[in-house]
């Protein structure tokens, strides 16, 4: 089968393993992620994945997409050290604070700067945001068709994959043409471990950063000013749910609750 | 000065952690009753290409040096002390090979050290003691043509049944001054044997104990460095990694005591608050926290100087205070993490009594604490 053109867009969010330690600046309403290590975002981790698979199926190459700050150069390095073949970090303070549309238009532009593509794997969702708005977004920029929470994937001819798309209620298995973005679920895949070897063969291969200057973008659209959302607040939510032991017989404790659901009538033949 | 680790080094330990969380960890418990080394962890270290991290990259290694070696042993240690030790034994073992093998020594083993086939020890210690192995020794090798053939049994050795070679040390001449010499071999060589395995307080999991050497019948070109050289060798061995390798273990022991005692006073809750609030567990994860901040200076500034190739006699002194700091450090944090958890410091799930039963595994092996001091004492006083 013909090798694949394969772009994987991944976002650095803090560990989900020190979640506990984030907080919310009253002031800014944004994370306060200090302290907190950077990750690839798990479904990313997986999209990744899934890219590679099929790189090594049919040859072809893997490219990874991030927009974010200069320290994630270090998660793109990882990224290589799994087996892209290289890795465009979009990275301008002008995209600060940009939203999922915004955040798309950069990465679409990213895209557009590198080439043509056969394939774009997002993660479904992400750990910090989770909107999970980013995939669909960049496809309808690019105007190319997709398909959102993929489970399962494989290569069925030249310009087809074979998919399994999963809802709320049901599975779909689907015949996807190419060319094809797609935002893929945990199911898809068990993402590989970092290796030695994976990390001497990424001294090989570098991260490429692209500023605002270098990318076809029009700055209107992007960061802060050129997102349609805002957030106006950011608040941890309190769990007010109590509680509440019902004691005595049985009786009484049936009593009581037909009570609490207001059907005392009815229910105790009252 | 620069502190910080490259991103290949901030890489390599986020690789060995996903072993040792992913791999290791769910097995932990296994251990601690079989007391057996998981048969697939050498595969698992081999296919993440931890085996031959010290392995020139002729032979199929990475070349990575001493501190990338010894942040994968904190890795691993921090989730199992026992495995942690079972491969810087293996790096120990392995060593002398690269540092002063012949070019047909190298051949012969690196490739298969690098590809997880061969595992590797090192054998000096006897009955009569490690730190004096001069006076004591009585393992005799004794020349038959091409050949010798050695005699005698080591002791305390770790990684005695899952090594399938080692380096040993044996007497060879006896007038008009003893010679000792140091071989490399393998389990195909008839007479090597496993002997008697020790029941540790600690590292369940890590195979120590003896290793026999009855008529083994060993090539002449399997002598490293030569005839009369055997103490420096097996000395390169522990000074460049047996110490700073027991130190890494100990920087896991502290690392995984400091973050169970976080995690236990943030969840715990005493008079409607989280025992974080009192201000004496505040002073005890101080405690533990410079303790480990302090031990890791000493122990990544001693590989670094390996790594930096200062000759064995100067470098001893500063990996010495690194493998005595970090020792009584992870006695002490593992100590100060029983006494956080209370009573549940001596509840095996709770994983701490293991880290400080670790932690006291450490101070005797490559050397003790008291040995170190000695070493230490050298840098200024003769004697």
């Amino acid at each position: 089968m013909r090798p694949l053109r394969i772009a994987v867009c991944v976002k650095p969010v803090p560990d989900p393993k020190e979640s506990n330690r984030l907080q919310i600046d009253p002031a800014t309403k944004t994370l306060v992620r200090k302290g907190i290590p950077l990750v690839i975002n798990p479904l990313d981790r997986h999209a990744l994945e899934a890219g590679i698979k099929l790189k090594e199926e049919a040859e072809g190459k893997v490219t990874v997409f991030s927009m974010a700050p200069p320290a994630a150069e270090q998660t793109l390095t990882e990224t290589l050290a799994m087996g892209a073949d290289e890795a465009v970090l979009l990275s301008d303070l002008r995209f600060a604070g940009g939203d999922t549309l915004a955040t798309a238009r950069v990465l679409a532009a990213g895209l557009k700067k590198m080439g043509e593509w056969d394939l774009i794997i997002c993660g479904a969702e992400s750990f910090d945001g989770g909107t999970a708005q980013v995939g669909p977004q960049l496809a309808v920029l690019l105007g190319i068709p997709w398909l959102t929470r993929v489970c399962q994937l494989k290569r069925e001819d030249d310009n087809h994959l074979l998919v399994t798309v999963e809802d709320e209620t049901e599975q779909r298995d689907l015949l996807a043409q190419l060319p094809l973005l797609i935002t893929v679920d945990s199911a898809v895949n068990q993402p590989r471990r970092l290796s030695l070897l994976g990390i001497l063969a990424a001294r090989k291969r570098k991260v490429i950063t692209f500023t605002a200057d270098d990318l076809p973008v029009d700055l209107a659209g992007i960061g802060l000013n050129g997102s349609p959302t805002q957030t106006r607040d950011l608040f941890t939510h309190e769990s007010t749910k109590k509680v509440e032991l019902l004691t005595g017989s049985p009786q009484q404790v049936a009593i009581q609750l037909l009570d609490k659901l207001g059907l005392t009538e009815k229910g105790a033949g009252q | 000065m620069n502190f910080e680790f490259t991103a290949e080094q901030e890489l390599l330990k986020k690789a060995a952690r996903e072993v040792a969380e992913e791999v290791i960890a769910p097995r932990v418990e296994e251990m601690e009753k079989t007391k057996e080394l998981p048969e697939d962890f050498y595969p698992i270290m081999a296919e993440a290409g931890f085996t031959g991290i010290l392995v020139p990259e002729e032979y199929g290694g990475s070349n990575l040096g001493t501190l990338a070696a010894i942040l994968v042993v904190e890795e691993i240690s921090r989730v199992s002390a026992a495995l942690g030790t079972s491969f810087q034994v293996h790096c120990l073992g392995y060593l002398p090979l690269v540092r002063l093998g012949s070019p047909e020594l190298k051949a012969k083993y690196l490739p298969g050290v690098a590809a997880g086939q061969y595992i590797a020890t090192g054998a000096i210690t006897e009955a009569s003691g490690g730190s004096d192995p001069t006076g004591g020794m009585t393992t005799t090798a004794v020349r038959d043509g091409d050949d010798w053939i050695i005699n005698g049994r080591k002791c305390f050795i770790s990684n005695n049944k899952t090594a399938n070679c080692t380096w040993v040390t044996a007497v060879t001449k006896d007038q008009p001054k003893k010679e000792f010499t140091t071989f490399f071999v393998d389990k195909s060589m008839e007479g090597y044997k496993t002997g008697r395995m020790e029941s540790k307080a600690g590292f369940h999991g890590l195979d120590n104990g003896d290793l026999i050497f009855q008529n083994c019948r060993v090539p002449h070109s399997n002598i490293i460095l030569g005839e009369g050289k055997g103490i420096t060798v097996a000395m390169t061995s522990i000074g460049r990694m047996g110490r700073m390798g027991m130190a890494a273990v100990g920087l896991g022991v502290i690392k995984a005591s400091l973050d169970a005692a976080v995690k236990f006073a943030n969840e715990r809750v005493l008079y409607g608050k989280p025992i974080a609030h009192l201000q004496a567990v505040q002073f005890k994860i101080a405690e533990m926290t410079y303790l480990l901040e302090a031990s890791r200076l000493l122990v990544y500034r001693a590989a670094w100087m390996t790594d930096q190739n200062v000759p064995d006699k100067e470098l001893a002194p500063y990996v010495a205070m690194a493998k005595l700091y970090a020792t009584d450090a992870a006695i002490k944090a593992s100590d100060l993490a029983v006494e956080i958890l209370g009573g549940y410091g001596v509840v095996e799930e709770y994983h701490v009594e293991r880290y400080l039963r670790d932690a006291r595994m450490i101070w005797a092996a490559a050397g003790t604490g008291d040995i170190m001091k000695l070493t230490v004492a050298r840098m200024h006083l003769n004697g």
